[in-house]
């Protein structure tokens, strides 16, 4: 039985146990003499069937699926002859990999030995069984939490309470779901980075001024080094980083002035919708707008100038960051800068400043925490902006302090690493994930920082 | 006195004097404040006339009329993967060329037809096997560099050595041009194939079944748990650190770089789960745990304001609390709710890198039809066909771009009516 005409079975069984368990109440009540006897209304029995029906069936259901695929898996290997188990780690995972695509009917790398065959045949009939098995369970866990609750409704059942107690204990596991995350990422992270740093010391990565991770396969081969020092790609997300925020703090910041204290109603109902759109485009397709457009423009243009530009230079790649980042900048500037009291205006203006003086000299000032912590975010954005920089930055690591070259990022280097297969063991790999690490370090810190200042900068003038 | 007041300069001639200059620096800055709204916009409209410029011609696709005999000796209905079709389109092109005889021209000839020709035989054999024996006039496509030509993306008047289509070739496109036997119609295949190496044949249609699965189990898990959450935080939670922890916890994953979502899900549910690679399930889940903190904040700014009368109201006639929340605040609140669920639907339809990482950047022909077929989604394939080197695909990536941030100004859009039409404001 396929899962979805499972999940569809159980939907269905738990709205029949609905209409059961508010019927049997019903009539339950009616014999005791009327509905007001019963504790809680008839929606609330049928409610209570429903769900013991529901929640069982699909958390085995989920558990069941979450580990399946494992489990078979170490059934497999254990039944294999000893000389493919006892396989290093890495080759073993490609025999396990060609046995799920014999399975899956997909095309397999090399020869099909008979033993692996075999293994085949016996992973399709485990999978069977666990599916027969599967369907068996839940049907029946079903049916038997229906019958549970029907034979215990009687008018003293307090069901409301009941099913309240279940929404809440929904509505605190769904809220809790947040630190899950976090902590999932984290763990994640750090294990497989800590793994790296096992191979290579934390002070080369932090240190070292040579990044190239494609690994030596011959210990003759030129130019695969896998050297591991990470300071070239974080001078080259610096650089960039900062060329957009170049380009979107003055604009994003005057944009913000100008609409929040000069524009009249009808020019800021059609202005700052048109700037939000700038923030709800999709990167790729910003990207896409920088390799196609900007990096060949800024090109020709250098070429005309007597420039020697880079094709994927790391001005365009900024450039169109900022682009992105301006609407980002600017709405929250324009939030800080109305929060400023008009008070603090009005006393300027009747000292006789002028409209530019009263901002340049009271209103900037006196939102200046709230616009830092605006810039902070969006620094910390331009950090972790990925396909911009994926499609029109470099991939070679250079040094340097010139932005007509190619650099490189942290981001364009996690994918680089991870996309396509590859062993996961291999350092390579693993040094996406220290990447990530210290990505996820970098922008956590700065979105900190920049909440905590928002956050105080609001309650001093509320 | 009066002499010793003429003498020395007034504050007031000062002041006038500094006044000129203040209202051209309070001008100035003005007209900062312009040009940057005025560059901000014009990126924006020039980000849309280049896609749109690139890319509104691939939803036209140049044709060839070939005037094909179905041979009887040739097409074995009962062997149907065994037939020469390319060999019958070739057949049609010599009988129309009957002047060319050298191996080379022969080529040169060939390669002007697309391979989706023969395909385009098969199915028409298929599905009415009485044209065996008879003789049609076909429009098949025609090559992606005829495509381009005809479209103007490659010039006819440079050395032939700069074009990717020969004196030769040119000579007889233009005998069709000359006979009307070639034109440009509606591109059916951009929205009805899936990927393919020849863009002639490529397709969206894949993409977008992959989009459509990973944000439908996306939506099905975010919204039920994203409202959850937020009716939690805003109704039942106590005061207290843990709490606030949460809270800050939600506040800083919403601006997590996308990436590190995409760590997550290769490192927990493809190593540890063993989940399979490249599927819309891991892709839904991915992209669930990054649209849950956007919809708990906007569902939570939407039930802050729902007035608190409503609540007194109801627990003041004897509702539960759990009652007052599900039967008054809930509805009140849900226009809200919705509304953010739609814009966080939004960034995720919009959303690549995360995918990138658990591998939905394979190259993909069939569409998937279950969350655990190998899919892309039509950000990702905008970045493949974005890194592909025809100058067709540069076409067709600008198309579906189009097509992208069509779906992405309907969502939008509804948003925005939905907040219109149905928020209420207290």
């Amino acid at each position: 039985m396929s899962s979805t005409v499972l999940i569809i079975l159980v939907l269905t069984l738990s709205a029949i146990g609905y209409q059961l368990g508010r019927k049997r109440a019903y009539s339950l009540g009616e014999r005791a003499g009327g509905v007001k006897v019963l504790h809680s209304r008839p929606t609330y029995y049928g409610l209570l069937t429903a769900l013991w029906c529901a929640i069982p069936a699909l958390l085995i259901f989920t558990a069941w699926q979450a580990f399946e695929p494992s489990i078979i898996s170490n059934i497999i290997v254990s039944d294999l002859p000893e000389e493919i188990r006892t396989l290093p780690e890495s080759r073993l995972n490609l025999v396990i990999n060609d046995i799920r695509n014999i399975v899956s009917g997909n095309i397999v790398s090399g020869e099909i030995k008979p033993e692996i065959q075999k293994a085949a045949e016996h992973y399709k009939n485990l999978q069977s069984t666990s599916n027969g098995a599967l369907s068996v369970i839940v049907t029946s866990l079903a049916l038997v939490g229906i019958l549970l609750i029907w034979r215990k409704i009687k008018p003293s059942l307090r069901a409301r309470n009941q099913v309240e107690k279940i929404f809440t204990v929904f509505l605190i596991a769904s809220s809790t779901f947040a630190i899950f995350i976090t902590i999932g990422i984290v763990l994640s992270v750090l294990f497989e980075a800590i793994r790296f740093f096992r191979v290579v010391p934390l002070t080369e990565f932090i240190f070292g001024l040579d990044w190239s991770p494609q690994m030596a396969i011959r210990a003759d081969q030129v130019g695969s080094s896998g050297a591991f020092g990470a300071i070239p790609v974080f001078a080259g997300t610096l650089m960039i980083s900062s060329i957009a925020m170049l380009v979107a703090v003055p604009l994003g910041l005057m944009s913000a002035i100008y609409l929040s204290e000069y524009a009249n109603k009808q020019f800021r109902a059609v202005a700052k919708p048109l700037l939000e759109i700038l923030a709800g485009i999709p990167t790729v397709v910003y990207g896409f707008f920088a390799a196609l457009i900007i990096a060949p423009f800024i090109r020709n243009l250098g070429v005309s100038l007597g420039l020697d530009v880079s094709s994927e230079s790391a001005l365009a790649a900024g450039l169109v960051m900022g682009i992105m980042i301006i609407p980002f900048v600017s709405s929250l500037s324009d939030d800080v800068i109305n929060a400023v009291p008009q008070a603090m205006r009005d006393g300027a203006l009747a000292l006789g400043a002028t409209k530019s003086e009263t901002i340049k000299q009271v209103v900037v000032p006196a939102a200046l925490p709230g616009i830092v912590g605006g810039v902070l975010l969006a620094v910390s954005r331009a950090i972790g902006e990925t396909m911009i920089v994926v499609m029109a930055a470099g991939l070679a690591a250079n040094l340097t302090a010139n932005p007509l070259q190619a650099v490189t990022t942290v981001t364009v280097q996690i994918v680089t690493l991870l996309v396509g297969d590859q062993e996961f063991d291999s350092p390579k790999t693993l040094a996406a994930f220290a990447l990530g690490l210290l990505l996820f370090a970098v922008t956590l810190i700065l979105n900190i920082i920049a909440l905590y200042v928002v956050r105080k900068y609001r309650e001093q003038y509320e | 006195m009066n002499n010793e007041a003429s003498d020395s300069v007034r504050p007031i001639d000062i002041i006038k004097k500094r006044l000129h200059k203040r209202y051209k620096a309070e001008k100035r800055f003005k007209l900062y404040g312009i040009v940057a709204i005025f560059l901000s916009l014009s990126f924006l409209v020039l980000l849309f006339f280049s896609i749109i410029g690139n890319g509104y011609s691939a939803f036209l696709q140049t044709f060839v009329q070939l005037e094909i005999y179905f041979d009887p000796v040739v097409i074995d209905t009962g062997n149907m993967a065994s037939v020469n079709f390319p060999g019958l389109v070739k057949q049609s092109l010599l009988n129309k060329f009957p002047q060319i005889k050298t191996r080379q021209e022969k080529k040169q000839l060939y390669s002007l037809i697309s391979t989706g020709a023969s395909f385009q035989l098969q199915r028409m054999v298929e599905k009415d096997p009485a044209l065996v024996g008879k003789t049609e006039k076909i429009w098949v496509p025609a090559d992606d560099d005829v495509d381009m030509l005809l479209k103007g993306h490659i010039a006819r008047d440079v050395p032939e050595s700069e074009r990717r289509l020969t004196d030769f070739q040119l000579e007889l496109i233009n005998a069709w041009e000359l006979e009307g036997t070639i034109k440009k119609g509606f591109n059916t295949t951009f929205f009805t194939a899936g990927d393919s190496r020849e863009p002639e044949l490529a397709g969206i249609l894949g993409a977008m079944s992959g989009s459509i699965l990973t944000l439908a189990l996306t939506l099905i898990l975010s919204f039920p748990i994203g409202g959850a959450a937020a009716v939690y935080l805003e109704e039942f939670a106590p005061r207290n650190r843990w709490i606030d922890l949460i809270e800050v916890n939600i506040n800083n994953l919403a601006a997590v770089p996308s990436i590190v979502f995409g760590l997550l899900g290769l490192a927990v549910f493809i190593n540890f789960f063993n989940l399979p690679r490249s599927t819309p399930v891991v892709g839904g889940l991915v992209l669930t745990i990054m649209t849950l903190p956007v919809i708990i904040i906007a569902s939570r700014a939407s039930l802050q304001s729902v007035p608190p009368s409503i609540r007194e109201a109801a627990l003041g006639v004897g509702a539960s609390k759990m009652q007052t929340v599900f039967h008054h605040v809930l509805p009140l609140a849900m226009p809200g709710m919705l509304t953010g669920t739609i814009i966080g639907m939004a960034r995720a339809l919009g959303e690549t890198a995360p995918l990138l990482m658990i591998g939905m950047v394979a190259f993909i022909v069939d569409i998937p039809s279950s969350f655990t077929d190998p899919a892309t989604a039509l950000p990702v394939q905008i970045f493949l066909w974005a890194d592909s080197p025809e100058r067709a695909f540069v076409e067709k990536t600008s198309a579906a771009i189009i097509v992208l941030l069509a779906f992405l100004i309907v969502m939008n859009s509804l948003a925005v009516i939905l907040r219109n039409r149905f928020e209420r404001r207290w």
